[in-house]
């Protein structure tokens, strides 16, 4: 592990909708005592709802209420989070691309889904993942230039 | 039910009580938005000012809201909080609804 980086408890629990919600709700307030707040902050939520949402609805399929843990790493270059499960790996063994959504669709057409790993892709700039042993490991870096670039999106503005 | 509404200058003013649409409420979310906007005015404003967290779930959620509001009506978004805002412009939804800073906007809008 690289000097400077401080690991912090994981966070375990069975995967289902509310349990998943509590266990990501621990994790954000430990990071807000990290001293993460605004867009960082944000950004780590996003991308942790996804991925965790993802294993809930996908890995687990909605079905055995496997074990999933969570834990992060705050160093100089940005915020690791990493999280495991034992449910399936993803398709073709490597985390999706994470394309963007086509929206030049008519209205009844609209996409309601595929959201997710564009949101993580958006979001982060280093992913890592694993199987081995019928567990997954997946590890995501949300840089501080990320958190700064996404700082810079402004809102609408009206005149 | 998670969701108020009223009649504001023409338009039906739907406002979400709930500090996150996520995985699990966006069922419920589409489920109250189905309900309040069934009928009404053409104009429906979603107010997002007290939303504070979306995910992809909720995204999903309020896109389908929309597309069961039916063809002619139109579903503008009001008050989205700074996490809010940035799911609607990194996945590029800002092209497909209109997005106001908050509801005295959204309504100053039709007025104009």
């Amino acid at each position: 592990m690289p000097d400077g980086l401080r690991p912090t408890g994981e966070v375990r629990f069975r995967a289902s909708g509310a349990a998943a919600q509590r266990a990501m709700a621990r994790v954000v307030a430990a990071l807000q005592k990290q001293g993460l707040q605004g867009a960082c902050l944000g950004a780590a939520e996003i991308v942790l709802a996804e991925i965790v949402n993802n294993i809930v609805e996908h890995a687990y399929a909605g079905a055995a209420r496997g074990e999933v843990g969570i834990a992060f790493d705050l160093a100089p270059g940005g915020l690791w989070l990493r999280v495991w499960d034992r449910g399936a790996g993803f398709p073709g063994g490597v985390p999706p691309e994470g394309k963007p959504v086509d929206l030049a669709v008519p209205r009844g057409e609209m996409p309601e889904g595929g959201f997710g790993w564009h949101l993580i892709r958006s979001l982060v700039d280093e992913v890592t993942y694993e199987r081995c042993d019928g567990v997954n490991r997946l590890g995501v870096r949300i840089a501080a230039g990320v958190c700064a670039r996404i700082d810079t999106i402004e809102a609408p503005k009206e005149d | 039910m998670i969701l108020t509404s009223t009649l504001t200058d023409g338009a039906n003013v739907v406002t979400v009580k709930a500090p996150r649409i996520d995985a699990a409420l966006a069922i419920r979310f589409k489920e109250d938005m189905r309900a309040k906007t069934g009928e009404g005015p053409e104009r429906v404003i979603l107010d997002l000012s007290c939303v504070d967290f979306i995910d992809s779930s909720g995204l999903g959620a309020i896109v389908a809201a929309m597309k069961q509001m039916g063809g002619a009506r139109r579903l503008d978004l009001a008050g989205l909080t700074e996490t809010v805002d940035k799911v609607f412009r990194l996945t590029r939804m800002d092209t497909v609804f209109c997005l106001y800073p908050s509801l005295e906007d959204a309504l100053a809008v039709d007025r104009a």
